[in-house]
């Protein structure tokens, strides 16, 4: 079985350390991969310096308020550029802004989530994403694994 | 006399042409708990004529997600999702495509177009409403949908 590619967008560290515990309990075979900073986010996406062997994720969580780069900024630049707007990005971010949610799917985020404070209901939409995006979805095809 | 403000509805969308298939997932959302409002059309005229609220769609109400079957009578669900994806107020209503196709193209296509998700259309009746009551659970339960708050403007004309 071929693992899931994933990368991750988050800067606050122990949201990292509870997305990577939920993804290793998943029944998903997964390769997370983790990056804290928009500018990062773009330089792994388009295979840049030392993310030049990395591989092409068929899932991106993003979040909103990130160092450097904005994650809305991020997800306007994926959502523009050939081949990587067909990536299905989640955002997932403690806001719950009605401003925020209608601007994320204005820039075609796949799918907006806000962020649960406790702990369990975090594992809990971190387990459903991982479900829902890999045992029920068709995820685009990449070269990779053609 | 009971008080309690009700939860406000969800608006569905569903844009599907085989009546197998409709009556499948009317069911699944009949027997589901969430608090639906369900919109049926079941070509890609009419799919645009109640987003844009034309004629016999002047009241209907905003989708706050839309199902789409991709191959319709009269006009392609690819040009629906196109049509939808490239306009200003319409773009940020999710799109779930749902298809019996598996075809690579389709699945591309669907995504370049920015389609919210892609779903293949199980053909065992369990199966679907497993799909059924996943796309309700993870799109009502988890996901945040989007309003047409502060948008004077659709609720006149799109």
């Amino acid at each position: 079985m071929i693992p899931v590619e994933i990368l991750l967008v988050e800067d606050n560290p122990g949201d990292v350390r509870l997305t990577v515990e939920a993804f290793i309990e998943s029944k998903i075979l997964n390769n997370l991969h983790i990056v804290e900073d928009g500018i990062d986010a773009l330089a792994y996406l388009r295979k840049e310096g030392k993310y030049e062997r990395e591989p092409r994720p068929d899932l991106i969580l993003l979040d909103l308020n990130l160092p450097k780069k904005d994650g809305r900024e991020v997800l306007e630049e994926i959502k523009k550029e050939d081949p990587l707007k067909k990536i299905p990005v989640v955002v997932l971010t403690t806001s719950s802004a009605e401003e925020d949610i209608i601007k994320s799917y204005e820039l075609y985020a796949n799918c907006y989530i806000t962020k649960p404070v406790d702990i369990n209901q975090f594992m809990k939409v971190i387990r459903s994403i991982a479900n829902f995006w890999f045992s029920i979805v068709k995820l685009p095809p990449d070269g990779h694994k053609m | 006399m009971n008080v309690a403000k009700k939860k406000k509805s969800i608006e569905l969308l569903l844009v599907e042409d085989n009546p197998s298939d409709l009556r499948l997932m009317v069911e699944a959302i009949r027997e589901s708990n969430f608090n639906i409002n369900l919109n049926i059309v079941q070509n890609g005229e009419e799919a645009i004529a109640y987003l844009y609220k034309k004629d016999k769609y002047a009241q209907s109400n905003f989708p706050n997600l839309i199902l789409l079957d991709l191959n319709l009578p009269r006009k392609d669900g690819r040009e629906v999702l196109a049509e939808i994806k490239n306009h200003t107020l319409l773009r940020r209503i999710p799109v779930v495509v749902l298809t019996t196709s598996n075809s690579y193209n389709d699945i591309l296509t669907a995504y370049n177009l920015q389609a919210n998700c892609y779903i293949t259309k199980p053909i065992d009746k369990l199966k679907f409403n497993e799909v059924m009551n996943s796309i309700g659970d993870f799109w009502f339960n988890i996901a945040q949908l989007p309003s047409m708050q502060n948008n004077h403007y659709y609720n006149k004309k799109v």
